[in-house]
């Protein structure tokens, strides 16, 4: 497969420009770039979800022009993208054949065929099984099989690792040399540079639209990779002194949050040791299931408290409990010495808490709003917001243009739409906005996600900053080096429960992977792990993960 | 900074002038389909809106159609659409006329009584449609629009002689009797027996409250950002649900008020010819002003224009339907021209932060200016 001065453009944007790539046949071939590099819009090319304004695209040496993804399926190009298009309450035989039953039907033959290519590339598939039983990597092995079965012979995997932990990413590889060695090409989009030169036969560099090399993985460094990719040495999270005090800022005594609110039935969960956690596993929603099963914890004023945790363990919930966005079921939530369990949103923002949500979009901003408005967002009562109920257009404005400047938001103007402006200025203007109330707990809900590696250091900067004075911080990460490197201390959340506790200094991410699938608890030690084959959840590692 | 700006407002107009030719384009088409003379109608009416009494009847009307567009404009600004100004204004005035008229008051307190008991009936209509929201998640589509089929029912029932109706003597109607001369809102006089009802301008200066809640104080934005994202308002403190119930009262409150112009003003009672159907030009008004008060303000005039200007069309032989057809192919022509200016609005911003920024646009920045 060979591309050929591949240009495209967006209204303002050139977002790929003069791209020239050739993937050999049966290799793995891996596109690195950091976020909005242009990785993503080259794949919606390839896959035919776009098309290029200039340059050719040729496959086994034949000219192709997709128009849609059909085309591109046709021409045994597969995707599996970064977020699975898999409908929970189907089984992954009814996933599969959805919108292929004319390839085997839906019946024994289409079960036939499942099995079939499953075993061939060592997915280990169970076609009768329901998604919504899954855990992360079963559903991404599912999305794969997905584009096996339409006769893929080609597949791009769009940052296949960003949702799964050290041990899965392992696992993701063997099978992708089981692919390989069947003769399928693979296209590997990251920006992960260690899991690159793990698993690349080629790697092609991206940097600002554009291809700017290439690189042998055999006699490639990290180091002279992120060169490549950034133009600069990749900042690091790392944080050398420790300011932690031993005054408490913020207390979590016993936090519990069940679905649909606490069942009484559910009440004796709360005193359940860790070692039984796999016994409520498959226990039915009625029942009040716990999405946050006694959670105890305590951060010091310039403390960083991070947690680990695949996706959909209860970060979300707990988040929104200590918000105030849902109410705890039990348990109790001290800020600053002030009870704030009962306390709803505006009152805890009002009494300092800052938040950087995970979801930015959703939740941070206003989109089709201008800056200043969202400089306003969620902080619409207090200074320089506001007097007495009525808006301070002109302060908040001005204090816009500073949080503009002193946050290096890159924008035009603060009346320009918050959606006008890159992943990474949007999210510099939320740090920004939360610090400029002097928070003394923030909650920094993936903070660095999709964004810009200059954006990413300065984002660390100010996290590091505010710490320095005093700030105790929530950090909730997927981003396992960032977690190690910003931390003071660090928790794993698995399943509601916190279930291990590590020291940044010495924890690695495979050990931290470990826990985080549940195989682990209790204190991890960078030597041995005694705990982990103690663990009763040990043999279901992904079950129910999401 | 400032080519943002006046961008934006030079698109705040394509939007509507966008519409309005288009729809008179259209009306024109289907005049000429159907074998009219497509220019002449609309000769007549600009003709007829150059007298005086049609000028003063077109304020008038425009009065109430300002109310309740500035009530559907309030649920807009929310992401809620108040289907039901219809009813609530419909039953406020006629409940606020049956109390009108069973007291009587010193001019002021009388006045006042009304419009409070309008406002308080208007805001109890639309709650019921708030509180299945909020607590219940009934959409206020639905609701709302089975509010005002209740409420058609309601007054047909109340307004029955043996309820709270009176039938007048040789006549076929049936009114709630008649509110005594202290509950009259005084107008203003033009000289040959042309009056514009003081309740005209009470209408347009609740255009400035509304601009100045919704723009200028906490809670009106709590209640922007509420309509521009449920799920970041929440976050950012809103009580979403109780935000829901608010500005739906608020809504109501305002759109019982719509009925309030002709009540007080003229009619001096509630009776079977009391005027239906403004809250459904009101969501047109609304569209077509975008909800801005000023736009909502000229929106509501040329609703206003099209309806009086063209009621005596039949009389120069031409179907005054025309009038009709118009507000029709205005509502369409509003929906697709704003989405389409809309469209191109936000690709041209984009383009113009990405072309600033390449050109070194950027405020200077903290950085920059160490570096």
């Amino acid at each position: 497969m060979e591309l050929h001065g591949i240009t495209k453009r967006f209204p303002g944007v050139v977002a790929n420009k003069d791209i020239a790539i050739t993937v050999r046949k049966g290799t793995v071939h891996a596109l690195v770039g950091e976020n909005g590099a242009g990785k993503s819009t080259l794949m919606k090319i390839l896959y035919g979800m776009q098309k290029p304004d200039e340059g050719t695209i040729a496959i086994d040496g034949e000219q192709v022009s997709f128009t849609s993804p059909g085309d591109a399926i046709a021409r045994g190009i597969g995707m599996v993208h970064q977020h699975f298009m898999l409908a929970d309450n189907l089984t992954v035989l009814e996933n599969v054949v959805l919108g292929g039953e004319k390839l085997y039907g839906i019946g024994a033959k289409a079960r036939k065929k499942i099995r079939e290519i499953s075993d061939a590339y060592g997915l280990g598939v169970r076609p009768d099984a329901l998604v919504e039983d899954l855990g992360v990597a079963d559903r991404q092995r599912v999305e794969i099989l997905k584009v096996l079965y339409r006769g893929a012979r080609i597949l791009i995997l769009d940052e296949p690792t960003a949702v799964l932990v050290p041990q899965e990413v392992d696992a993701l590889f063997d099978n992708l040399r089981e692919l390989k060695s069947e003769g399928l090409t693979v296209i590997f989009i990251s920006h992960k540079l260690g899991e690159v030169l793990k698993v690349a036969d080629d790697i092609t560099v991206i940097r600002r639209g554009t291809t700017v090399g290439t690189a042998d993985p055999r006699n490639t460094t990290p180091k002279q990779l992120a060169e490549l990719m950034v133009g600069a040495e990749l900042p690091s999270p790392e944080t050398r002194e420790s300011t932690v005090t031993d005054i408490p800022m913020l207390t979590v005594a016993g936090l519990t949050v069940a679905q649909g609110g606490l069942a009484p039935v559910a009440t004796e969960d709360t005193a359940r040791t860790p070692e039984s956690s796999d016994t409520f596993v498959h226990e039915p929603a009625a029942g009040g299931r716990l999405l946050l099963d006694d959670v105890n914890f305590t951060i010091h004023k310039g403390e960083i408290l991070g947690i680990a945790g695949v996706e959909g363990n209860g970060q979300t919930e707990l988040i929104e409990a200590l918000m105030g966005m849902s109410s705890a079921d039990a348990g109790v939530i001290t800020l600053d010495g002030a009870d704030i369990t009962k306390s709803p949103v505006r009152k805890r923002r009002e009494g300092g808490i800052g938040y950087i949500p995970e979801d930015r979009h959703r939740h941070g901003l206003l989109l089709e709003s201008p800056l200043w408005e969202n400089r306003i967002l969620g902080h619409v009562t207090e200074a320089p917001n506001s007097k007495r109920g009525v808006l301070d257009l002109k302060a908040a404005r001005k204090d816009t243009e500073r949080i503009v400047r002193e946050y290096d938001v890159r924008t035009p103007g603060i009346e320009v739409t918050a959606a006008s402006l890159s992943g990474g200025n949007q999210q510099k203007l939320i740090v920004g906005r939360e610090m400029s109330h002097n928070p003394k707990f923030l909650i920094a809900a993936h903070p660095t996600r999709g964004v810009d590696v200059g954006a990413q250091a300065q984002i660390w900067d100010a996290i590091r900053e505010a710490r320095r004075e005093g700030l105790a911080v929530l950090l909730i990460s997927a981003d396992l080096d960032e977690l190690i490197g910003l931390s003071d201390t660090l928790r794993v959340i698995y399943r509601g429960r916190l279930v291990a506790d590590a020291d940044p200094a010495t924890v690695t991410p495979e050990e931290l992977g470990t826990a985080m699938t549940g195989a682990a608890s209790g204190h991890l030690e960078a030597t041995d792990n005694r705990s982990a084959g103690t663990d009763a959840g040990a043999d279901s590692p992904e079950d129910e993960a999401r | 900074m400032k080519k943002f700006d006046k961008d934006r407002l030079l698109l705040a107009f394509a939007g509507p002038a966008l519409a309005l030719v288009t729809a008179f384009v259209l009306t024109m088409i289907v005049l000429a389909a159907t074998g009219v003379d497509p220019i002449d109608p609309l000769r007549i009416m600009v003709e007829n809106a150059g007298y005086e009494d049609v000028q003063v009847l077109i304020v008038n009307q425009a009065g109430t159609y300002y109310l309740a567009a500035l009530a559907v404009a309030i649920g807009f600004r929310m992401n809620l659409f108040n289907i039901g100004v219809d009813g609530q204004y419909r039953l406020a005035a006629m409940v606020s006329a049956v109390v009108g008229t069973a007291v009587t008051l010193p001019g002021p307190l009388h006045i006042l009584l009304i419009v409070l008991v309008a406002m308080m009936v208007g805001a109890f209509w639309s709650g019921i449609a708030g509180v299945l929201k909020a607590k219940r998640g009934v959409s206020e589509v639905v609701s709302t629009i089975m509010l005002n089929a209740i409420a058609t029912s309601l007054i047909a029932y109340l307004i029955l002689p043996k309820n709270l109706g009176v039938q007048p003597e040789g006549s076929n109607d049936l009114n709630t009797g008649e509110i005594a001369q202290s509950g009259w809102f005084p107008a203003v006089d033009l000289g040959d027996g042309l009056e514009i009802y003081g309740f005209t301008f009470v209408a347009f200066a609740l255009g400035i409250v509304y601009w100045f809640v919704l723009n200028r104080t906490r809670f009106g934005f709590d209640l922007r950002a509420t309509g521009a994202s449920e799920s970041a308002a929440q976050a950012s403190g809103v009580d979403a649900k109780k935000m829901i119930i608010t500005s739906m009262l608020i809504s109501g409150a305002v759109a019982g008020l719509a009925g309030m112009p002709v009540l007080l003003g003229e009619s001096h009672t509630y009776s079977l010819s009391f005027p239906v159907g403004i809250g459904f030009t009101g969501i047109t008004i609304a569209l077509l002003g975008r909800n801005s008060p000023v736009g909502i303000f000229f929106a509501a005039l040329l609703m206003a224009f099209i309806d009086k200007a063209s009621a005596s069309l039949d009389t120069a032989g031409y179907a005054k339907e025309i009038g009709t057809i118009m507000k029709g192919l205005i509502v369409i022509a509003v929906v697709v021209s704003y989405e389409l200016v809309g469209r191109y609005g936000i690709r041209r911003q984009q383009q113009k932060v990405g072309e600033e920024l390449a050109a070194g646009g950027a405020i200077k920045t903290d950085k920059e200016v160490a570096a």
